[in-house]
């Protein structure tokens, strides 16, 4: 395993304003990823996946009330750069987005190839149309997307090829990192296990580093190097995919695990009663302790993130005694 | 629950098409889109089996030519011995439906209250009031919205999917009816809310003795449901066995590669790659001669699959596939 930390981000938070109140959508996120690897967060609707992934991105909507942390790609604080920076340097260039449903927001009067080279011509990418076409039937190679298909639009493309085409957008400017908002979930599941073929060859082809955010736990294990378990804002667990498929260790990884339905393993399905909390005023203490069996007098206070032997990070005061 | 034949069939489905007149310019008729064409199955009393297909193969339109909604092109459904046309409104007393995506399900200006007591008032079921409200209340305990009195007023906006969902099952059961038609009743929902509405329904299942037809494209979540599974592929059955059986043992090369599309959560699959056939289900205005996922398919006999519908053979005791590999009424 390579050490090369690729991206490091550090107590990020993005709180929106709301008409009730701020709502902390990412509550001090940290993480590290190594170039190469490819991480996936998990964790049930609502509970700031898209939000950590558009902070990362600074893909922002206008009632931000807070933004804040540290955001180091590469070697270079990207926190620190100013937009016109950031989209010069980093957005599209080094790192790029498929986001959640895009497949659905296709431009339908936009032929297929030049839907692709939108990003390589608006960031100026490069010198000529015909460079960019190059560049697009690369990426469509990549995804495969016939090429006969530049020229047709998107309304006359099934689902899954509508998704190709967008991922192709996000490779066509060849970024080292790419961050992929539930790309298969509004599909079949042969179309999705193709997909996540394709993305799986691509990423050994281009030596690319993927975070991959899903609320499919079985189908985040395709992908996963790493993983990462968020709750109500915050990471509860950060693990090696070993660890975390095999033994998770945080309450709220155990019975997110123990309510995954399995085709050729026999047992008993559990769920996990009750709902998250309201990210505006989360409750002090652990955010997961209304509904973990395993709370006790110390989940009142708010738990550190306890680094384990191995590297893996859980939240919860079961384990601050058996930190490394 | 393969006892029941004593008890009696439920319902029969036989040689049911459902096609849909496809126009161009509002009036010039073009083709049909063949949405079921060609299903045979039995229900017995009190059984749930489960319907697995992909998007767009017509397990909704065979949800709804079931509960009487669409007039089947060819074919008959016969409930407890009777069709549908001989049952007429009656029929609508007897089966519940539980309908894809429960946000679009529920009416947004009323309240829970008035959600279940429709139905009761349009089916003239209980005419006082009191008797209405006593079977509302019992409905919400047994779908275990509790407390009832805090539920009862409150308008769907101001429920979670898991309540809402739980809403749509409640007036799905308020008549009492004998066949529950659940389609995709927990796709929506979150992974750890989905076991609970599941287990919730199995429960009134077997209390209650329904019959279930329950209607997913999720494999993984089958087993813990129903006793039998029907594989459905654009518009028709291909195969059809008990559950354990058809995990265990898929016959039909569609089934194979739903079944190994499908991962559990391993750490080990990050470094492998799903053996499944590339493409998608064909169309279904111009479907594919023969067997109609031969042009994906990778064991395909040339000159037969791709001429000749296969009928359903039955190599395994109660395990019916729609294959011509087992035309010797063999395995492969
Ligand atoms: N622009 C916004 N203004 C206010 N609240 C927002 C905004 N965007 C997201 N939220 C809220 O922030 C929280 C996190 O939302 P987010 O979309 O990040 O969740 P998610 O984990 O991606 O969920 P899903 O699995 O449903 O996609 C939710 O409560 C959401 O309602
Ligand atoms: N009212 C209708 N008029 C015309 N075509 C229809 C109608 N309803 C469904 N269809 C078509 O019939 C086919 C089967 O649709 P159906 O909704 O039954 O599939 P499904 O298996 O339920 O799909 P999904 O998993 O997406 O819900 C599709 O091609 C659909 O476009
Ligand atoms: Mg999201
Ligand atoms: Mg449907």
């Amino acid at each position: 395993m390579s050490n090369d930390i690729l991206l490091k981000v550090e107590d990020l938070r993005l709180y929106f304003r709301t008409t009730k109140g701020v709502l902390r959508a990412v509550d001090g996120v940290s993480f590290e990823l190594a170039r190469d690897r490819a991480m996936v967060i998990v964790g049930e609707s609502g509970c700031g996946k898209t939000s950590l992934a558009r902070a990362i991105l600074r893909l922002l909507p206008r009632n931000v009330h807070t933004y804040s942390g540290q955001v180091h790609l590469d070697g270079t604080e990207v926190m620190a750069l100013n937009e016109e920076q950031f989209r010069r340097q980093v957005r599209w260039v080094k790192m790029s987005f498929v986001p959640q449903a895009a497949m659905n927001a296709l431009n339908p009067v936009v032929r297929v190839g030049d839907q692709v080279a939108e990003p390589l011509l608006i960031h100026n990418h490069v010198k000529s149309k015909k460079e960019a076409m190059g560049r697009v039937e690369e990426a469509l190679r990549l995804v495969g997307v016939p090429l006969d298909f530049m020229t047709r639009y998107a309304f006359e493309l099934s689902g899954g090829m509508r998704q190709r085409v967008i991922i192709a957008m996000a490779l066509v400017t060849s970024p080292v990192l790419v961050i992929l908002d539930e790309p298969t979930s509004a599909l079949d599941v042969l179309t999705q296990a193709n997909i996540m073929n394709s993305l799986k060859r691509i990423r050994k082809e281009l030596a690319l580093t993927y975070i991959l955010i899903t609320h499919d736990i079985a189908t985040s294990s395709e992908l996963a190097n790493e993983s990462m378990v968020m709750y109500a804002g915050q990471v509860a667990e950060r693990s090696h995919a070993g660890g975390f498929y095999k033994t998770p260790f945080h309450p709220y990884s155990k019975m997110l695990m123990a309510s995954v339905p399995t085709l050729r393993e026999d047992k008993e399905l559990a769920f996990i009663p009750g709902k998250p909390p309201s990210l505006i005023n989360p409750p002090e203490g652990c955010r997961f302790a209304p509904r973990c069996p395993e709370r006790f007098s110390k989940c009142d206070q708010d738990p550190p993130a306890v680094t384990m032997e191995d590297g893996r990070v859980v939240k919860c005061w079961l384990y601050t005694g058996k930190a490394r | 629950m393969m006892e029941s034949k004593q008890n009696g069939t439920l319902l029969q489905v036989r040689d049911l098409h459902t096609w849909f007149e496809l126009r161009k310019f509002g009036f010039l008729r073009i083709g049909f889109v063949r949405a079921v064409d060609g299903v045979n199955f039995d229900l017995e009393e009190g059984e749930a089996f489960a319907i697995v297909g992909e998007s767009g193969c017509g397990k909704s339109t065979l949800a709804r030519t079931v509960l009487g909604l669409y007039k089947p092109t060819q074919g008959e459904v016969l409930f407890q011995g009777r069709s549908l046309q001989e049952l007429g409104k009656a029929y609508h007393s007897q089966v519940g439906y539980v309908q894809q995506d429960p946000y679009g399900a529920l009416p947004p200006f009323m309240s829970v209250k008035r959600i279940l007591e429709e139905p009761l008032i349009i089916n003239k079921a209980l005419p006082s009031k009191e008797a209405r409200l006593a079977r509302i209340e019992e409905v919400l305990e047994e779908v275990r919205l509790i407390p009832v009195k805090d539920i009862i007023g409150k308008f769907p906006h101001m429920l979670s999917g898991g309540q809402q969902q739980r809403v749509v099952i409640a007036r799905a059961t308020i008549l009492k009816p004998k066949l529950i038609v659940a389609d995709e009743p927990v796709s929506m929902l979150d992974a750890s809310v989905r076991v609970e509405i599941l287990k919730l329904l199995r429960e009134l299942q077997e209390a209650h003795r329904l019959g279930v037809i329950y209607i997913t494209h999720d494999l993984s979540t089958i087993r813990y449901f129903s006793e039998r599974i029907f594989v459905m592929y654009a518009a028709k059955f291909v195969e059809k066995a008990k559950v354990h059986e058809l995990i265990h043992n898929p016959l039909h090369p569609y089934t194979q590669a739903l079944l190994e599309a499908l991962p559990d959560p391993e750490p080990e699959n990050a470094e492998t790659f799903r053996n499944v056939p590339p493409g998608e289900p064909p169309s279904l205005v111009r479907p594919p001669q023969g067997c109609r996922f031969h042009p994906r398919c990778t064991q395909v006999i040339q000159g037969l699959c791709d001429q000749q519908v296969p009928p359903e053979f039955e190599p395994e005791p109660e395990h019916f596939v729609s294959c011509w590999l087992y035309r010797d009424g063999q395995g492969n």
